[in-house]
Order: C-alpha cells, then sequence, then structure tokens
C-alpha cells in the first residue's frame, strides 16, 4: 500500500482510512454470499442457515449427507452394495444430478465448439478494415447479449415448435451457440486489435496457403483471446435456463434447469452442495482465463511491470 | 518539377497486366472487401436463422393470431360480405350457428371462446355454451341463439367477433398497454384498477434505474482503488470481483436465499446479537427488497469493469496537478478526477440498466409478487395463461425499449468497445 503523502492532513487521514473500510464492505459483499454458501452446504440439518452445532464446530453439526443426496437421488436402489460398481452403475444411469450434468456437458460443450467456430471466424472478418457495414453487422452479432433472454426464448419457441426443432438437442444447442457467440466474437476482436497483419502478409508472400497461414501464424497468436471466448460460451450454455424452460423437453434436465425446479419446489441443501461444486468450477475457470490473459498481453508485448 | 510533369503527360499508369492502376487497385479492394465478408458471412445466416427469424416471428404472433378466422369460415365470409353495426340480422346468426357446430365438432371450440374471451371477459362459457347446444337449434336462429344465452344480443360482441375475423389487429398491443377497444370500436384505457402492464413496465424500468444507481455507488470506490493500487495488489483484489462475474447465477440467487430468508444467516445474526427480538425477523426476501439486493450483487461487477479500465487510464499526475495548485482533496476529485471517469460511468450504467431490464431468473426466485418484472409477466403468459400473442405483444414493447437504450448504448460506448474481464 502506497504510504500517504507529508502534506495529508488528520481530516483526510481519517477520511482516507473509512474509504479503505468502506471498500473492503463492499468486497465482502461481492464474495461473502458465494463463500457462505460452502459452509451451510454441509449442516446436517435441512437448514439453510448455521445451526447452534455449527456455530460451535461441533463434529455432529456437519455432514456429507446433501453431497450425498447429488450421487443418490433418483437412483434405483441407492441403499443396496454401496460403493460397488453396480451402484457406481446404478448412479451414473439413473441419478438426476448426474443426468443433468450429462446433458448440461454435451449442450454446452457442443454449443461452445459451434460458438467458437463460427465466432472465431467472424471476427477475423470483423477484425479487418475493409469490412463492409462493420458496425452494423457487429451491433447485430453482440445483440445476443443485449436482448433479454425472455425474448430469445419466446422467439425461439415459436419458430421451434413451427420448425420441428422444439424438444430436440440440436434446438437447444443452436440457441445456446447464439447466447454465446457475442463473448467469442468480443474476446476474439480483442486479441486481434494487437495482431500484427505484416506477419500473415509475409507468410502468404512466402508461399503459404491462406489456411496454413491461419493455422501456422494466426491461430496460435490469437489462440488465448479464442480459448478465453470459448469458456465465456461455455459458461453461458453451463448457466443458462430460460432457453432451457421454454424449449426443451421434460427429461431434458440442465443443472440449471434442475437447480431452479429445486429452488421453486423443494428447496434442500442439495442445492447448496450444487452450488459449491459449481463455485469450485468457477474459481477454476477463473484462474484459466487470467492465466490465459496473462499469457495474451505477454505474447502482444503490452504485459505492464 | 520536371520528372512531375513528364509523369503526367505520359500515358495513365498502369498495373503489371497492363489494366489501369485505379481499376486494379478498385479490383483489389473489392475483392478484399468480399474476402471479409465471406468470413463474417456464415455466422450472420447463422444468427438470423437463430436469432432475427425467431424475433421476428414473436412480432408476427404480436399482432397476428388466427384463432378465431382460421375455426369460424362462414362468420368470416360474413363479415367480409357486410359491414356489421350494432347486432346484425338473421343472416349472421345462421353463419354463428353453422360456427358453432362445426367448431365443437372439429374441437377448435375452446381457442374460439379463449380468443373472444381476451377482450370480451365472461365470453368463454358463452361459447362453449352455446355450442353445445347449438346442433339442436332450428331458424330462426337469431331468437333460438338468444333463448339460450341473454349475452348473444349484445352489440360488443358483435364488434369484438368482427375485429377477430381479421387476424391482423392491434389488440394484443393495446392490451399490453393497458387500453383496449370500448363497445363503439374507439380505443380507450383500461379503468385506473385493471391497469396491468402500464405500471409494471414503469414498475421494471424504475427498479433498473434503482438498481443502476446503487450498482455505481458501490462500485465507484471500489474500481478507483483497483485503478490506483500498485498492480500485484489489485490483480488479487481483482478476484474479488472475477470470482461473482465467473459464478452462476442460479448460485449467487441461491446464496441470497440463504442469506435473506427469515429463517436465513442475516437475520439469524441479527436475532443472534440482539438487535432484533425473534418475532420481528425482517422479510428482506419474496418482495421488492429481495430484488433489489439480489441484483445489485449479480450486476455489481458488470458496473466495475468498465469503470476500472477507464479509471485505469487516468494519469494520476492530474489530481497532483491540481492539488499542488492549491486545491482542496474534494475540489480535485470533483473537478479533475470525477469528469474524466465520466466514460466508464456512462458505459456501466447503461449496462447495467440494459442488462436489468430483461431480468427474469432473479425476481422469479427472489421477488415474490411485489418485486416481479416485466419478464415474469411475459414468461407467465407463455408457460401459464398460454396467452402467446399477448406475450409477444409485451416482448415487442420490451425489445423496442432495450433497441432505444442499445443504441445510445454504441452512440455513448461504441458495440466494438466492448471488453470483458
Amino acid at each position: 500500500m502506497a504510504k500517504l503523502p507529508a502534506y495529508t492532513t488528520p481530516l483526510e487521514r481519517v477520511w482516507h482510512y473509512t474509504y479503505l473500510l468502506i471498500c473492503a464492505l463492499i468486497f465482502l459483499f461481492l464474495v461473502a454470499p458465494i463463500l457462505l454458501v460452502m459452509p451451510l452446504s454441509f449442516n446436517a440439518e435441512p437448514y439453510f442457515t448455521f445451526t447452534q452445532k455449527m456455530l460451535t464446530f461441533d463434529p455432529a453439526g456437519f455432514s456429507m449427507r446433501w453431497y450425498d443426496n447429488i450421487l443418490t437421488h433418483g437412483m434405483a436402489a441407492p441403499e443396496i452394495m454401496r460403493w460397488s460398481k453396480n451402484w457406481w452403475l446404478d448412479a451414473w444411469e439413473n441419478a438426476q444430478w448426474l443426468h443433468a450434468a450429462k446433458n448440461s456437458v454435451i449442450i454446452g460443450v457442443s454449443a461452445t465448439i459451434l460458438a467458437t467456430a463460427l465466432g472465431t471466424l467472424a471476427a477475423m472478418g470483423l477484425s479487418r478494415p475493409e469490412m463492409p457495414f462493420r458496425r452494423a453487422i457487429m451491433g447485430l452479432l453482440i445483440s445476443p447479449m443485449i436482448v433479454p433472454l425472455i425474448i430469445t426464448a419466446t422467439g425461439l419457441f415459436f419458430f421451434y415448435s413451427k420448425t420441428g426443432l422444439a424438444h430436440t438437442y440440436i434446438g437447444i444447442i443452436m440457441a445456446h451457440a447464439t447466447l454465446g457467440i457475442p463473448f467469442v466474437i468480443i474476446t476474439v476482436t480483442a486479441t486481434m486489435v494487437g495482431f500484427d497483419h505484416s506477419l500473415s502478409r509475409a507468410a502468404l508472400n512466402l508461399g503459404a496457403t491462406p489456411i496454413t497461414v491461419f493455422r501456422e501464424i494466426t491461430l496460435p497468436l490469437i489462440l488465448p483471446g479464442v480459448i478465453s471466448g470459448a469458456l465465456f460460451a461455455f459458461v453461458t450454455s453451463f448457466d443458462e435456463v430460460v432457453v432451457v424452460l421454454f424449449v426443451a423437453a421434460f427429461d431434458q434436465q440442465t443443472i440449471p434447469r434442475q437447480m431452479w425446479n429445486g429452488i421453486r419446489e423443494q428447496i434442500s441443501p442439495t442445492i447448496l452442495a450444487v452450488a459449491t461444486i459449481l463455485v469450485i468450477f468457477s474459481i477454476l475457470l477463473l484462474t484459466t482465463v487470467e492465466i490465459l490473459r496473462r499469457r495474451s498481453e505477454k505474447l502482444r508485448g503490452i504485459s505492464p511491470a | 518539377m520536371e520528372t512531375q510533369s513528364t509523369l503526367q503527360n505520359d500515358a495513365p499508369l498502369t498495373a503489371a497486366d497492363g489494366t489501369p492502376l485505379h481499376k486494379a487497385l478498385g479490383r483489389a479492394t473489392r475483392r478484399a472487401k468480399w474476402r471479409a465478408f465471406l468470413l463474417v458471412f456464415p455466422l450472420l445466416i447463422f444468427i438470423i436463422i437463430t436469432f432475427a427469424i425467431p424475433i421476428a416471428q414473436m412480432l408476427y404472433r404480436s399482432v397476428n393470431n388466427t384463432a378465431f378466422s382460421d375455426n369460424m369460415p362462414n362468420l368470416v365470409a360474413y363479415f367480409a360480405n357486410n359491414e356489421v353495426t350494432g347486432v346484425p340480422g338473421e343472416d349472421a346468426y345462421a353463419a354463428l350457428v353453422a360456427d358453432l357446430v362445426q367448431a365443437r365438432e372439429a374441437k377448435t371450440i375452446g381457442v374460439v371462446a379463449t380468443r373472444i374471451n381476451y377482450e370480451l371477459p365472461g365470453a368463454r362459457s358463452q361459447f362453449t355454451g352455446g355450442a353445445r347446444k347449438a346442433k339442436k337449434l332450428e331458424a330462426p336462429f337469431k331468437e333460438a341463439l338468444i333463448d339460450v344465452d341473454e349475452d348473444w344480443n349484445d352489440p360488443h360482441l358483435w364488434n369484438v367477433m368482427q375485429r377477430a375475423a381479421n387476424p391482423v389487429s392491434a389488440s394484443f398491443y393495446l392490451a399490453a398497454l393497458d387500453m383496449k377497444y370500448d363497445d363503439t370500436g374507439n380505443i380507450v384505457r383500461a379503468p385506473e384498477k385493471k391497469r396491468i402492464y402500464v405500471p409494471l413496465f414503469v414498475r421494471t424500468l424504475w427498479l433498473s434505474a434503482l438498481i443502476s444507481v446503487l450498482c455505481l455507488i458501490l462500485a465507484f470506490p471500489v474500481a478507483r482503488l483497483l485503478a490506483t493500487l500498485p498492480l500485484r495488489y489489485s490483480n488479487l483484489l481483482m478476484i474479488f470481483v472475477l470470482l461473482p462475474f465467473w459464478t452462476s447465477l442460479l448460485v449467487r440467487t441461491t446464496a441470497w436465499i440463504a442469506l435473506l430468508q427469515s429463517q436465513g444467516v442475516l437475520n439469524d445474526m441479527l436475532v443472534g446479537t440482539n438487535i432484533l427480538a425473534d418475532e420481528n425477523r425482517v422479510q428482506l426476501m419474496y418482495n421488492q427488497a429481495g430484488t433489489i439486493i439480489a441484483m445489485t450483487h449479480i450486476l455489481l461487477p458488470f458496473m466495475i469493469l468498465p469503470l476500472y479500465s477507464v479509471m485505469k487510464s487516468i494519469p494520476p499526475t492530474y489530481v497532483r496537478a491540481a492539488r499542488s495548485l492549491g486545491a482542496s482533496s474534494w475540489t480535485a476529485f470533483w473537478k479533475v478526477y470525477f469528469p474524466q471517469t465520466i466514460p466508464g460511468i456512462g458505459a456501466g450504467v447503461l449496462l447495467v440498466f440494459i442488462l436489468s431490464i430483461g431480468f427474469y431468473i432473479t425476481p422469479a426466485l427472489v421477488g415474490g409478487s411485489s418485486g416481479q418484472l416485466i419478464s415474469n409477466e411475459i414468461a407467465r403468459h407463455m408457460l401459464q395463461s398460454l396467452n402467446w400473442s399477448l406475450a409477444a405483444a409485451l416482448g415487442g414493447i420490451l425489445l423496442l425499449i432495450i433497441i432505444v437504450f442499445y443504441w445510445l448504448f454504441d452512440k455513448v460506448v461504441g458495440v466494438d468497445n466492448m471488453k470483458l474481464g
């Protein structure tokens, strides 16, 4: 922390520390709810608050029962031959949260691949200075991020019920790809800003085909932007529930949809256990994106000291 | 001097293959334009299919409802040939009875009844009841039908039916704006007590504005701290901002449910520290307070990040110069530092405002009834009351509001200047 200059008056000194305190409180407001979920998910009682036993750190107040419930909820025979091979098979086949997770991963990964491929290609075109109607097209491509999800979902509901895409994986994947595309465009065009076009011109001059130039020159340089765009797209899909509610079939559960149902119907600390896992997941994602960002800055030589 | 004049006198410059240079250049730029456009083309098509067409379809739906016109062919034909004012004669009733019989056999009477019921509450039972008896009715149909139910003699009903016979109508937009046609076909506002949607739009805009201001108040000090601290500290503190940003919306909403419930952590803390008596637990959730608190938390990173990136580019020397020229710390902040942050404030406030107008999940889970926003009403009409045309009309108005602010955002910030993280 920088030292206060010698000319600060006592009043300014008091204000400075008050200011730091205010900032600390705001930071607390930002992370406290997310971090509080973690200890609460180990509650032995079906409550959403800390019990007396938890506050006194009595081991009896804590349990893994809600994590256990994630696995066993929906299983045919959760109590028979626990941890045996058949038990795991049963969990893999029938556990509702695992079913939702499988769907979320299938939809998320497919939507990410689609969004990243189309988005990267378009971002390369958009970052060329000679691109016609650049601003208008950019405005259209970014708009799925701005237009309220409820409008997109309503439109898709009408469109899909006419075209037979309702209740299909393809339909959900296409919708989620659309929602993820703005993020890919934004991150990739941001990386392209620092891109030195003379490199690809040199490669072309030396006889490389455009595809080789993309594979050998462009892609490695913009890769950090592409990957962080892909992560954004994945998270968008992994967290999306409105479109799924509107166009998916009843058995096409995803994790957020299952959470949504759980919160609306029988709210149990299992939700908190799932939330804890998701928080850990987002910490991992955050770390990856930060590493990528620094790497990209280093590659482009604009790394601050 | 001499070389220039010789150049001017010479034949026009040509490219290697002999074409004039300006033509060759024009062709090359055209080709480059096409090449750039072709890269964007696949995505453009994709977005048009999965985004533009569905929204166009929603807008089409909002002005086009064929529930009546598809299922009542005789009446539609009658209205096409006759202008009805007041209650029509026997011909119209004959067509109506024939249609009622058909609609009952085709099991579409419910659809027709619902369509009329939107504009004439109570008409549903009148239609289903009339259709049940229609088969046994004999001419003269006018008297026979009015015998079944007095309401068939209502000139307003005929007015509504005549409008519904035309699939294209503005009635759903009127309903979405709390207006309707009166008995004589003029557009009037609904009675004060029955106005639902305009107050809801107003509430949505007002809560969004409030949340934007709250976010700004909370984001400003934090963003300034992050921008002025040495990088090794600010990178660390940045995690506090980015962790919520990357955490699932549902997780954050769940966390607030755990915190704000009347038996939740916050109330328990207040009771435990004897600030609050056990019987006076504060209701922080399932009302507007819940919506405001949770949405402010969820949208705060969207305010901090643009503010931070603007503040980062403000050189600290300006404030120091102001101080050394004798300005008090407040004057230096207010006259020198603050004006330079305005682009960031504009970007952040507009972004948060636009995002909060469309919020659905959080108000639905923590908002109770007083904290619902317009999106929740659209979802209700889509999933529960199944009045899809009204939902589409509400969506159309919401879209218009969003477009206005998106356009403003583009003017102030520029969509191509958006940054993430």
